[in-house]
């Protein structure tokens, strides 16, 4: 733990530690409502809380809770939070080299969520990605657990965060980190494809299907043809 | 052991063998390149597919005008680059204002 933190140190300057801050309370808030909504729908406080401990990814806690709670099959909520879940191959594809070797690859992985991924995608050098990726983490894992465990405990405080306008500023959060990446014109093309071709499918397709399908946009991706170091000399 | 807790452990350890795939397969074998760009272009697809299916539907319908209309302000001043703090809560503020006003 002590080498992350001496890399956080360095390459975590205060705007990136505030960037990070605000996003670890809007997931905490949204966390209240998740444990709230689990308590409200009938189901005993550990759920809500053993879920977000072991499984901590909100799209597919939401969707277990959701299907549980309404009477629906456990077997039929754990397929569906699954395939929300499948995206995290390709996550973990493309920024192993940030989570980094040996032990660091279980805790890191395990804190693998859409926003941290973005704020590494999002950093220029390797210090600042992996920085980002684990204080970004770090700060979800404990601000959504407390706030799970508030939310259960306090019942029917907030059930709809939909009234702060929480709904529309995860779309920005992600919106607004992805943007560094989508200035280059076949990522861009690629990234418009792909989540025009997920919203098409979103009404045939279950819940976590449509985002995959969006891989399709790859086909429109050409790398950038870098010239290799021997001719640069 | 209840059918519940059952399903709560296959997701958990089901949503994390999916997380520690990516970096266990990349550390068995060296990637070229052109490869590790299709990699990192591959998640920016992923992220701006769940941009816009969480922007624009809920489960299987439409996500209203107020989420969408938030998302767009968060959006054109991220484009602008403007700080991240005033996006955020520009976007938030959009639909919960719009939300006030009785905008669905």
């Amino acid at each position: 733990m002590r080498s992350i933190w001496r890399t956080s140190g360095l390459a975590l300057d205060r705007g990136l530690a505030r960037d990070i801050a605000l996003v670890c309370l809007a997931d905490g808030i949204v966390g209240l409502s998740y444990g709230a909504i689990s308590v409200g729908g009938g189901l005993q406080l550990w759920v809500p809380v053993v879920l977000s401990i072991l499984v901590f990814a909100g799209a597919s806690q939401f969707l277990f809770v959701g299907i549980v709670a309404a009477g629906g099959s456990p077997i039929a909520a754990t397929i569906a939070g699954l395939l929300v879940n499948t995206r995290h191959v390709a996550f973990g594809l493309a920024i192993s080299e940030v989570i980094g070797n040996g032990w660091r690859r279980l805790p890191g992985s395990h804190l693998m969520t859409d926003e941290n991924v973005a704020f590494a995608l999002g950093q220029e050098e390797l210090a600042r990605k992996r920085a980002a990726y684990w204080a970004c983490g770090i700060g979800i894992f404990v601000s959504w657990n407390v706030g799970v465990v508030i939310g259960a405990l306090a019942g029917s405080v907030i059930t709809d965060t939909d009234v702060f306008g929480l709904d529309a500023a995860f779309p920005a959060v992600l919106l607004a980190l992805v943007l560094p990446a989508v200035r280059d014109r076949s990522t861009r093309t690629a990234a418009l494809v792909g989540a025009g071709a997920a919203l098409v499918a979103t009404p045939f397709l279950p819940a976590g299907l449509p985002v995959l399908f969006a891989l399709v946009g790859l086909l429109f991706y050409r790398p950038a043809a870098k010239p290799s170091p021997e001719l640069v000399g | 052991m209840s059918l519940l807790l059952v399903g709560i452990l296959v997701l958990a350890v089901g949503t994390f063998s999916l997380r520690l795939a990516g970096p266990l397969m990349r550390s068995r074998f060296e990637l070229p390149e052109r490869a590790q760009q299709v990699l990192a272009a591959a998640a920016v697809v992923l992220l701006a597919a769940l941009v816009a299916t969480a922007a624009l539907t809920d489960g299987s319908g439409h996500a209203g005008i107020a989420r969408p209309a938030g998302v767009l302000v968060g959006g054109v001043l991220a484009w602008r680059r403007a700080p991240f703090v005033l996006v955020v809560v520009a976007a938030a503020a959009t639909a919960a204002g719009l939300r006030l006003l009785g905008v669905p």
